[in-house]
């Protein structure tokens, strides 16, 4: 099958790359662009690690054809510093310990970026439903809502 | 600041971040299938599509035509006459004679694309005779079960047991049948837990390379580099020492990353295309059908107790089933179901059966949760019956440092009733319950394994310190190790770096398994650390013109050791760094050992439940874990481990299970099948960390990885039966089963 020529951009770069069009985005991102941050857990769309935002929209990219990025605006774990500087929900992660393999966390913090964009001031409820596509097996969640609801605070402007 | 009797804390006990925080928040850090190699080919496997069946032919020719495919390998590729544990690992990584369960690998194939790759194995033409299979441990062990394999069992069978039954196991003291005649109530119930896998995210994933020669490296998801060195080169036949291999990032591993998978199948594919890198990434599907999972069991348990809550006597029998080779963790089930409490008599039997599933890997704390469940249930079940308070009848029973465990050995140290003390006080005790609602109550324990262990740590020019130690990294154990390295040299937590060393640099280790990495590796990071605080003495006494003995070490610094030494300003670490070039060379500490003073950790949990009479669903609303970690180094990941293991169990407890069809092949392997917790089916997970110290260790470390999924799956079936007045004695507690219950109630 011939490989068809994408032109896309990705975390605020464009990128062009060869996609078979049978490649998820995921393993474009993955093997063609070398971005690996984002993950593969399941690749049925069931477990969140591969979470990345096309034109601001929360997709799991194992679930997207690479062919499909063209012309889009995709942001990806590899984007969400600016330069050095963390985004609060990064810094957050680190510091409540939300993570212990970690291989879990791109993907939690893309979605979870995706939420407070939309919602700054989730109540816990809402972030657990919103994160209920992202798996993690390690740390039983409680670390992780408690640092996205540290962060949504943060991002408020609200003393923790 | 955390303290002991003697010493006050610095570091240990604070919650810095994490060392490698920065590279896994911005996706940086680098995992098993995120490794690329020059030249580097895919590999994909061939997997059985039976339970049991007889491989009559391998036909490769069309897959081979294809453009772009370098090599197929199957068991002809492998050497003869391996025994034992080799021969398992040999057969489990790919069918001999017969595919032993669904999923099992006959055949792999390289080629230059993932997708060539997996073309091709579906052009490898396999022909089989199924033959009649067994799935259920139970019927296993019946004397007319098809035979999985003649000749595994050891000599501890009994005559004229299916061969299907490979182990026994027995221990006991005192007369049980004496203690039941004096007890006041005897019960006795039986029960059921289903296979259920380790789920961690990320799937198994492998570059290898390896040349005609033998000579080869690997680079490969695994909690222990060394277990993967040795296991792949007694597969393959090569020389251990010529196989490098370097650990990847890990995500998530719980037991099922100790052992190999396809990773002999990259080095075979690699060796026979000419020694070219090949990568091997398994899917879920292929993750949950031929990776893990646990054992499963069917337990009986008999229980004697007297009017006050003392327990007079115990027996237990427990089938478990490991897969198709043996294994099963019967006798753990059987110690930590029994090592909470005296039971004065007791009488324990286990056996461990083959069956046609996927071998058990190492689930935390194997056997525990299983054996727990049922001694637990029990338990409970004649508190309510003899209208005695659970906590009470624990207390009461507990086990205490220097008690015999019902399995021989005397404890050591132990904090089990600081653990019940601590739970007592608890708030959520005092929580109301409204209607459908319960409270389970439930105990668990875990050992503290020692293992092999290397570790060397150097002083950098500038003062700096680097450690090299060799178990993986899975939950914050390098933030624990560098923590108690700059608290033992009295510098920055910063100041320190740990790597984890590939099997090139360091001597053997054995994985992060039995809950050690921060015991065994901590403890030999604490002693190389000690002989390089000796030699940067030795350094300072030579400047001084002193004795080394004159000389102590104390802040970071090397000082006169009193007024006798002679006055002489203190010689930092950073100084002694600087200088070390011209002063006697580089200075480094390394230690070597099978670390003894091992702490064992007990736990308890308290669980709050709805079950909604309509549906049978159960809601979490309060969860409680209580636990001994002897000391907590980084407290975070310790109550990070108690979350996570409590969860682990949650979803063992209610969810979790492989569910095989009538052909004996596995019906749920993906995720939207096989039902992990997500954030939603929980509360918060409270914590409390009980630190009875383990004098064992020169912090007071025990091991907490595992015990934690130990007690949830009793504590939640006890708290249904609050809620219902139902006793769920088969996991998963389903809402479909728990429907089912409440209806014949
Ligand atoms: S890999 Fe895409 S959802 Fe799991
Ligand atoms: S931290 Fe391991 S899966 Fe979430």
């Amino acid at each position: 099958m011939s490989n068809i020529h994408v032109t896309t951009t990705i975390n605020g770069d464009k990128v062009e790359f060869l996609a078979d069009p049978r490649e998820t985005l995921l393993d474009c991102l993955r093997d063609k662009v070398g971005l690996t941050g984002s993950k593969e857990g399941c690749g049925t769309g069931d477990c969140g690690a591969c979470s990345v935002t096309v034109d601001g929209t929360l997709v799991c990219s194992c679930l997207v054809l690479g062919v499909e990025a063209e012309g889009k605006d995709i942001r990806t774990i590899e984007g969400m510093a600016e330069g050095g500087t963390l985004h609060p929900l990064q810094r957050k992660f680190i510091e409540h310990a939300a993570l212990q393999c970690g291989f879990c966390t791109p993907g939690l913090l893309v979605a979870s970026k995706a939420l407070l964009d939309k919602n700054p001031s989730p109540t816990e409820e809402e972030v657990r439903y919103w994160i209920a596509g992202n798996l993690c097996r390690c740390t039983g969640y409680d670390k992780i809502v408690r640092a996205i609801m540290d962060a949504a605070a943060e991002l408020r402007g609200e003393a923790a | 600041m955390a303290k002991d009797e003697y010493r006050e804390f610095r570091l240990v006990g604070t919650r810095p971040d994490r060392p490698d925080g920065l590279d896994k928040v911005t996706g940086r850090a680098r995992y098993g299938a995120d490794m690329t190699a020059p030249g580097m080919l895919w590999g994909a496997v061939v997997r059985s599509p039976h339970a049991h069946a007889r491989i009559v032919k391998i036909d490769a020719t069309k897959a081979l035509a294809l453009d772009g495919v370098k090599s197929v390998v199957t068991r002809a590729d492998f050497p003869e006459g391996l025994t034992g544990e080799d021969w398992n690992l040999q057969e489990n990584t790919i069918a001999g004679e017969r595919a032993l369960y669904d999923g099992h690998a006959v055949a792999a194939v390289a080629a230059t694309s993932r997708f060539l790759a997996e073309e091709a194995a579906r052009l490898i033409e396999v022909e089989y005779e199924v033959l009649p299979h067994v799935i259920d441990v139970d019927e296993a062990m019946k004397p007319n079960a098809p035979v999985i394999r003649e000749g595994v069992s050891d000599a501890t069978v009994p005559e004229g047991m299916s061969p299907n039954v490979v182990r026994k196991i027995e221990f006991g003291n005192g007369d049980v049948d004496a203690a039941f005649a004096a007890a006041d109530l005897v019960m006795e119930k039986s029960f059921k837990t289903e296979a259920t896998h380790q789920g961690y995210i990320e799937p198994h994933a492998c570059v290898g390379q390896m040349g005609a020669d033998g000579k080869g490296e690997m680079w490969v998801c695994t909690q222990g580099q060394w277990y993967i060195r040795k296991m792949c080169s007694a597969v393959l036949g090569t020389e251990a020492s010529q196989l490098r291999v370097t650990p990847s990032e890990i995500g998530g591993g719980f037991g099922g990353k100790t052992t190999i998978f396809m990773e002999p199948l990259a080095l075979a594919l690699s060796r026979k295309a000419g020694g070219k890198p090949v990568k091997i990434v398994m899917s879920r599907s292929e993750v949950l059908r031929a990776t893990g999972p646990t054992a499963s069991a069917s337990m009986d348990v008999k229980l004697g107790m007297k009017k006050d809550g003392t327990l007079s006597g115990v027996k237990v029998e427990f089938r478990m089933q490991g897969g198709a080779f043996p294994g099963a963790p019967t006798e753990f089930a059987l110690y930590c179901g029994l090592a909470p409490y005296t039971f004065g008599a007791v009488e324990a039997v286990g056996y461990d059966v083959i069956a046609n599933r996927p071998r058990c890997a190492a689930y935390r704390a194997p056997g525990a949760p299983m054996g727990s469940f049922a001694v637990e249930s029990l338990l409970d079940e004649m508190c309510i019956e003899l209208g005695l308070d659970a906590l009470d009848v624990r207390f009461k029973n507990a086990v205490v440092t220097g008690d015999r465990a019902a399995y021989g050995p005397k404890f050591g140290s132990i904090g089990f009733v600081e653990t019940l003390e601590a739970v007592k006080n608890h708030p959520n005790l005092l929580a109301e319950l409204g209607p459908n609602q319960g409270r389970g109550i439930a105990a668990g324990y875990w050992f503290n394994h020692n293992g092999e262990t290397s570790v060397s740590m150097a002083i950098s020019e500038d003062g700096t310190v680097q450690v090299s130690v060799g178990t993986p990294d899975i939950g914050g154990s390098r933030a624990s190790i560098a923590l108690m390295v700059a608290e033992t040299l009295g510098i920055a937590y910063e100041d320190v770096r740990v790597n984890i060393a590939e099997t090139g640099s360091l001597g053997v280790n054995e994985p992060t398994h039995g809950s050690r990495a921060t015991f065994a590796s901590g403890k030999a990071a604490v002693l190389a650390t000690e002989a390089a605080i000796k030699e940067m003495c030795k350094r300072a006494a030579n400047e001084w013109g002193i004795e080394p003995e004159a000389v102590e070490w104390k802040d970071g610094a090397a000082r006169p050791a009193g007024p006798n030494a002679g006055q002489f300003p203190p010689m930092t670490i950073k100084e002694i760094g600087a200088a070390m070039g011209s002063t006697g060379g580089p200075i480094s500490g390394h230690h070597e050992s099978l670390p003894d003073g091992v702490g064992a950790s007990f736990g308890a949990h308290v669980v709050d439940v709805e079950v909604d009479p309509e549906t049978g669903r159960t809601t979490i609303l309060r969860y409680l874990v209580v636990q001994d970690a002897g000391r907590a180094i980084h407290p975070s990941y310790v109550e990070g481990q108690y979350q996570g293991g409590a969860a682990q169990g949650i979803g063992w407890a209610l969810n979790e299970e492989y569910v095989y069809d009538d052909k004996g092949r596995l019906q749920n392997s993906v995720f939207l099948d096989y039902r992990v917790p997500l954030a939603s089916d929980l509360p918060m997970i409270d914590t409390v960390i009980v630190e009875v110290p383990n004098p064992g260790h020169p912090y007071g470390v025990r091991g907490v990885g595992e015990t934690g999924i130990t007690p949830p799956l009793p504590a939640l079936a006890n708290a249904v039966r609050a809620a219902t007045g139902v006793r769920m004695t088969h996991l998963p507690m389903s809402p479909s089963k728990v429907l089912a219950a409440l209806k014949a109630r």
